[in-house]
């Protein structure tokens, strides 16, 4: 922009003009620009404030009727006006961890597979295929699991599950229950998928900015493949994977309409895995149009806050190890 | 030519928004938004005044109704008197119809399974958990009934329909009532959550050994297997448009302030117990008169023309009597002019 206003002063020279003007007329464009710039940045913090402090306010009374209990009680009874916040954080955080120990494995060996060892012709429709799978949108994800992975589920997967792990002594309870397909590990499963092209593609993207030289310097010595990603490719890419990894933890986190229709959506915290449970935003979605004013809607309001609260953590916790990791470099 | 064609893009785009500008307003329940649909059509077709009806919950219409932003509000579970008192707004019961339990069992037919008021209640309460269980059995002498997991589907969100079902299973059991009690949204003990009564019916239909309860419409539009009930009288009684009339002919309307009256678990050989009505919400003194009159003169429509369409659909429509009586309350309170 600058460029071409400069290009103009110069084309104007014949004119009658003087120099002083035009500079001023550049000085003026200039701080315009940066002007407009600055509020830009402004505005995304005073909006990210402006969110917080409305959510604090709005669930101010459920903190202050239910004090820390709200954090520990499972309880969500709107006749008897009695919430807390265990189920829905529970449930949050153990669907995110299935996610993640499916789809982290597994979105990191695609990655590898598509930069170490796919043939080139297949490198390309594979690649296309991540990113389309990126872009569905999550409430395909929802009737999907809905029409043809919970009926699997509820066929197959969940009778082996019991029948193999329900009656071991300790473990068993995590397994234990009648197969209704609805559940959270469904829900987890679900989420895995969903987060699956998150991880591979930043990683394969990655993956593609380490040097061949160091590659071929390993292979060189005798290093096996596995060995070359383990000990060369992560630990060059691992800031780069990180990121990816946390993009994909922050979406399972938050995602709602596909997790509402598999997860069964019971406000209570079971033992099993595969009993039903209910995530913050699934039960803000179910239940927010219809809440009374007063403790209900604060209550809820107050699990958008923790929601909130929780992705900031993760955030704070990512830029930690990621600031550790470069002090280490 | 260009000058025509903006011309004419002009007037639609006008008349377009006068026909939406007289179009009535109102937000709530899902139970009666069929019959409200139909009705609508048929008025806009004579009148050619729309309605523009959101079926978003009765909670959420009550909501919307007391912020003022829609005409009427709409609910399955009345507001009680002194609410009333307090927000300025007239009740009155539109239509009514049956909730029904849905099964989804291999082999079982609709009518084939009987089941009682307890029973269901004791199921929802995550006490019997097998089909196969005596409590049933008892009811059901002739049905080969499996070894199966009772997969219980409830409403996730707040619902007239989850309303009068709970407020029926408080009267039948005081363990419900102690435990969980009545409301648009409660605490359930066991169960599968989902959206609206669709959502119940789609679960239902999904999952082998589900139990749920949907309004005796989407039961009936969905294909689901229905149950027959044991009602207060001890009969065993189908879901037939029969079987809520004869529910709704106990209540005495006139002896209910704000018309609250719930009609689940009355007497009479052939009720059935989980009948209900559906409300009307509207102010006293509406902010747009022109609005608020448009809009009962829907109402009356749908009185005096819409009991054919209404019996077409199975909703049951409000006895003369009820009528007069709701009209009368509307000359005496609400504000016309």
């Amino acid at each position: 922009m600058t460029a071409t206003a400069i290009e103009e002063a110069q084309t104007a020279r014949s004119l009658p003009m003087d120099r002083a003007r035009a500079l001023g007329r550049l000085k003026f464009a200039d701080g315009g620009f940066r002007w407009m710039t600055l509020l830009s940045a402004l505005l995304v913090l005073i909006l990210l404030v402006g969110v917080a402090i409305s959510l604090f306010i709005g669930s101010w009374p459920a903190f202050k009727t239910f004090g820390f209990g709200f954090f520990f009680s499972d309880a969500w009874s709107p006749p008897k006006e009695r919430f807390g916040a265990a189920a829905a954080i529970y449930g949050t955080l153990v669907t995110s961890i299935i996610a993640m120990l499916i789809g982290v494995p597994v979105g990191l060996g695609i990655a590898v597979f598509l930069t170490e060892l796919c043939p080139p012709a297949l490198r390309r429709p594979i690649g296309v295929a991540i990113e389309l799978l990126a872009g569905i949108p999550s409430i395909i994800y929802g009737i999907w699991g809905v029409y043809y992975f919970k009926p699997v589920m509820q066929a197959y997967v969940q009778p082996f599950i019991i029948g193999t792990f329900g009656a071991i002594p300790g473990i068993g309870s995590l397994f234990a229950g009648p197969p209704l397909g609805y559940g959270v590990l469904t829900a987890g499963l679900v989420l895995a998928v969903m987060i699956l092209p998150f991880v591979t593609a930043v990683s394969r993207d990655v993956f593609e900015t380490v040097p061949a030289v160091l590659k071929e310097a390993a292979y060189g010595v005798g290093a096996t493949t596995f060995e070359v990603v383990g000990n060369i490719v992560i630990p060059y890419t691992r800031v780069g994977v990180i990121g990816g990894v946390m993009l994909a933890l922050g979406r399972a986190l938050g995602e709602t309409m596909a997790v509402t229709f598999v997860i069964g959506n019971a406000t209570k915290i079971s033992a099993s895995i595969l009993a039903q449970g209910t995530t913050i935003s699934a039960m803000i979605a179910n239940q927010f149009a219809d809440a009374d004013p007063g403790l209900f809607t604060s209550s809820l309001l107050a699990l958008g806050f923790i929601l909130f609260i929780i992705t900031f953590l993760v955030l704070a916790a990512a830029r930690w190890m990621l600031a550790r990791l470069e002090v280490k470099a | 030519m260009f000058i025509r064609s903006l011309m004419s893009a002009a007037i639609f785009a006008a008349s377009v928004s006068c026909a939406w500008a007289g179009d009535i307003s109102g937000a709530g329940a899902t139970f009666p938004f069929p019959i409200y649909a139909k009705w609508a059509d048929a008025y806009k077709k004579e009148t050619g005044n729309g309605l523009n009806y959101q079926s978003i919950g009765s909670g959420a219409g009550i909501k919307q109704i007391k912020a003022k932003t829609v005409t009427f509000g709409a609910t399955d579970a009345p507001l009680k008197a002194d609410d009333l008192e307090a927000s300025g707004l007239e009740q009155w019961p539109m239509v009514m119809g049956g909730i029904v339990p849905v099964v989804n069992l291999a082999g079982v037919k609709s009518g084939d399974l009987v089941i009682d008021g307890p029973t269901l209640a004791k199921i929802y309460l995550g006490t019997i958990t097998k089909w196969n269980d005596p409590a049933i059995k008892v009811l059901n002498s002739k049905v080969n009934l499996p070894d199966l997991a009772i997969a219980v589907i409830h409403r996730a969100d707040g619902s007239g329909t989850t309303f009068n079902f709970t407020d029926y299973l408080s009267k039948v059991s005081p363990d419900w009532q102690s435990k969980v009690g009545e409301s648009t949204s409660v605490e359930w003990p066991v169960g599968i959550g989902a959206k609206g009564n669709d959502g119940v019916a789609n679960n239902v239909a999904g999952t082998n050994g589900a139990i749920g309860y949907v309004e005796y419409a989407y039961a009936k539009q969905n294909h689901l297997t229905y149950a027959d009930m044991v009602n207060k009288d001890g009969k065993t009684v189908a879901p037939t448009v029969e079987a809520f009339q004869a529910a709704a002919a106990n209540a005495d309307w006139a002896k209910a302030p704000g018309f609250y009256l719930i009609l689940s678990d009355q007497p009479g050989a052939n009720s059935w117990p989980m009948t209900a009505a559906t409300f009307i919400l509207m102010y006293k003194k509406p902010a747009d008169v022109a609005a608020s009159n448009d809009a009962l003169k829907f109402f009356a429509y749908a009185y005096d023309k819409g009991a054919q369409m209404a019996k077409d659909l199975d909703y049951i429509p409000m006895p003369d009597n009820v009528i007069a009586l709701v009209k009368k309350a509307w000359a005496a309170d609400i504000q016309q002019k």
